[in-house]
């Protein structure tokens, strides 16, 4: 079977609030699904590298990249960790991004 | 209740502001995420999965109505509308903001109330038994130490840079509600043989990646000299323990790894050499002082009959009430544990209406227990029925304290930015499961924790079911542990083998649960079974699912 390649999206925290944000064209946006999907390793880098300007500039904390995969024509995070970071707890619907009804629904449910 | 004197009220005041002035040091750029980190901590501040965590001290779990009408405030103000009570009985919020801290500390501030010890490698929280002054089983209320512990411990120059986080409990009844041997340094009221009170002190226990259960250090401290003891146990171990690594940094790995004998012999060293210098010696008029403090309500003279009521109330009664050492008083647990909710959550509104309900049945204080409870610790009897009304109104009447659905529940991977699994939806399904009350009865006592990773908030290993979520290439698994405690026969529980999935974890804690049912002989609980069988019958069944999926 062919290697799929490692897709990868940057995240960080907002210093003001904490809130989570994504990487996009070269600003941070709040929703996952607006996020720029890496599909190589440089230019993933390069972004994280780009990012760093704004940890400086004191916009984001800790910025870095986590693996996502496509599955039914959807990009979603691999790992639960980063499903909940874009979505919000999965013991409360009512809050976070999942909370706002223009987002698709975040199935991590148990 | 304690009240702030002059200096802790200075202190607090002082702290806010240095704070406020970090925290624009920090927006302004002057001071790195590096630099900022260890003062937020020491304000109680985390950054987490959603958003920034505050954790607020909530010393020897009491509250009074004021208070909790400011976390109700603060939950309504800067957060989403909820709080979330932890196993340290401390309080966190999982959605501040950074620059609303300075004004959160600053209203904290006015009803006494601070992050301060809540964080970091200091002296944390100190707990006691939340039926402390209400229970007629303790030899005295453990509170006034707790708190001389936190005048003497807060600004110690010797405890500003220990090697991690030490946790203390103070308890005072054979019968232990604190979880005391799994501290760091345990502390239980005792008389001796000629009828003194004084003090008995452990050191070494803890949870973590390294579950150990405290050893006896001394038997009998006397009371003057229980400052000096406290302070030499800490010495040896800002002395002697390692901080090269930081698996081994706790105390418990010094005294398991010098042995009980030589840490004895070690802090026995220290504690004369304080002894002989005349210092910290703890004089009576002080400890009055104090005392005076947490002197209990006047209590009324009453008739002590216990009320009748609803099919409800009498289930309530049979788990959540428990004998008070007055007359015509009982303690009445409030079950944070709704089925279905999140284990030690609350809601703004509750917390308003339990305050109101403080205020209305002349309670002046309310206790958070490391269970993840409420209690109310001096209730009239003949109130019972009226205050049980308005809790079922307010989903906080739920009659299961004890029982197998009062379940510790970690944030998890839902908040926890170290976790590996999440918790809370795995207490909810438990919960469902044994919704039946009448099931709840026949198991009886069963104490099942459950932690999103090894630092064990959830205490797992303390479970009589522990239950451990472990990451598999970003998977949740589950690990099953048996056999653990947290009261005055503390054993630590052992790992049942290969964890579970999400999807399996809550079909296997069934099928143990039923397998005790089957094996139990002459009215014994779940932990004495295990202890009487062993894992091996609990094993079999836990894993016959897989086993057969495997043929
Ligand atoms: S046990 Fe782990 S997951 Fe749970 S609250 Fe503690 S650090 Fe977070």
């Amino acid at each position: 079977m062919a290697a799929t390649p490692a897709l990868q999206v940057l995240t960080s925290n907002r210093l003001r609030d904490g809130a989570v944000v994504y990487w996009q064209a070269g600003a941070w946006v709040e929703y996952f699904k607006d996020a720029d999907v890496f599909h190589d390793k440089p230019l993933a880098d390069a972004a994280l590298a780009a990012a760093m300007v704004f940890v400086k500039d004191r916009v984001v904390v800790n910025p870095y990249l986590f693996a996502v995969r496509e599955e039914a024509g959807q990009i979603r995070a691999v790992e639960q960790r980063e499903i909940i970071r874009c979505a919000g707890p999965s013991v409360r619907r009512d809050l976070g991004k999942q909370a706002k009804p223009s987002m698709e629904a975040f199935d991590v449910s148990i | 209740m304690y009240r702030y004197d002059e200096f802790d009220a200075q202190f607090v005041k002082e702290r806010v502001s240095q704070f406020r002035y970090q925290v624009e040091r920090r927006l302004a750029g002057e001071l790195t995420e590096d630099e900022f980190k260890p003062l937020r901590l020491m304000n109680g501040l985390y950054l987490q999965l959603h958003a920034y965590m505050l954790r607020i001290a909530v010393p020897y779990g009491t509250l009074n109505a004021k208070q909790m009408r400011m976390l109700a405030h603060i939950a309504r103000k800067y957060d989403k509308g909820y709080g979330h009570f932890t196993t340290r009985t401390n309080m966190q919020f999982h959605w501040i903001k950074l620059v609303d801290v300075p004004d959160i500390l600053e209203e904290l501030a006015s009803v006494e109330m601070h992050c301060i010890q809540t964080s970091g490698n200091c002296i944390r929280n100190v707990t006691a038994d939340h039926f402390a002054g209400a229970t007629d089983e303790e030899i005295e209320d453990p509170r006034p130490l707790c708190e001389i512990i936190r005048q003497w411990s807060s600004l110690h120059p010797e405890f500003v840079f220990l090697a991690r986080k030490f946790k203390i409990a103070v308890g005072a009844t054979p019968h232990d509600r604190a979880a005391l041997l799994w501290h760091d340094m345990p502390v239980e009221i005792v008389k001796n043989e000629a009828g003194e009170v004084g003090y008995r002190v452990y050191a070494g226990g803890g949870m973590g990646r390294t579950p150990y259960i405290a050893l006896l250090m001394k038997d009998f401290v006397k009371r003057e000299d229980i400052l000096a003891y406290l302070e030499a146990v800490l010495r040896v171990y800002n002395q002697d323990s390692r901080r090269d690594n930081i698996h081994k940094q706790r105390i418990k790995i010094l005294v398991n790894t010098i042995g009980q004998e030589e840490m004895q012999r070690r802090i026995e060293r220290e504690f004369e050499e304080i002894k002989a210098s005349g210092s910290l010696q703890l004089p009576q008029e002080e400890l009055d002082r104090i005392k005076a403090y947490f002197a209990p309500p006047k209590f009324e003279t009453l008739d002590d009959e216990m009320p009748i009521g609803s099919y409800d109330f009498e289930n309530w009664k049979k788990t959540n009430i428990h004998k008070h050492r007055a007359p015509g008083y009982a303690i009445a647990t409030i079950s944070l544990k709704a089925i279905g909710q999140t284990p030690g959550d609350i809601s703004h509104v509750q917390m308003d209406a339990l305050a109101d309900l403080m205020d209305q049945f002349g309670i002046d204080e309310i206790r958070v227990s490391h269970e993840q409870n409420l209690v109310l610790p001096h209730a009239r009897k003949r109130d019972l029925p009226a205050i049980f009304a308005r809790l079922q109104k307010l989903d906080l009447a739920t009659p299961n304290s004890g029982l197998i659905t009062d379940i510790i529940a970690c944030p998890g991977l839902d908040y926890c930015d170290l976790a590996n699994a999440r918790s809370i939806p795995i207490a909810k399904d438990i919960a469902r499961r044994f919704e039946n009350l009448d099931r709840q009865h026949d198991i009886g006592e069963l104490k099942i924790k459950i932690s999103g990773c090894i630092n064990a908030c959830g205490h797992h290993h303390a479970g009589h079911i522990g239950i451990l979520g472990v990451d598999k290439k970003g998977v949740e698994y589950y690990q099953i542990l048996l056999g653990g405690s947290g009261a005055e026969d503390a054993t630590v529980g052992n790992i049942m083998g290969p964890g579970f999935s999400a999807h399996d974890i809550g079909p296997a804690v069934e099928r143990v649960v039923d397998t005790y049912v089957k094996l139990r002989q002459n009215g014994e609980r779940f932990l004495d079974t295990y202890r009487r069988v062993g894992m091996e019958p609990f094993k079999n069944m836990a894993y016959l699912e897989q086993m057969y999926a495997a043929h």
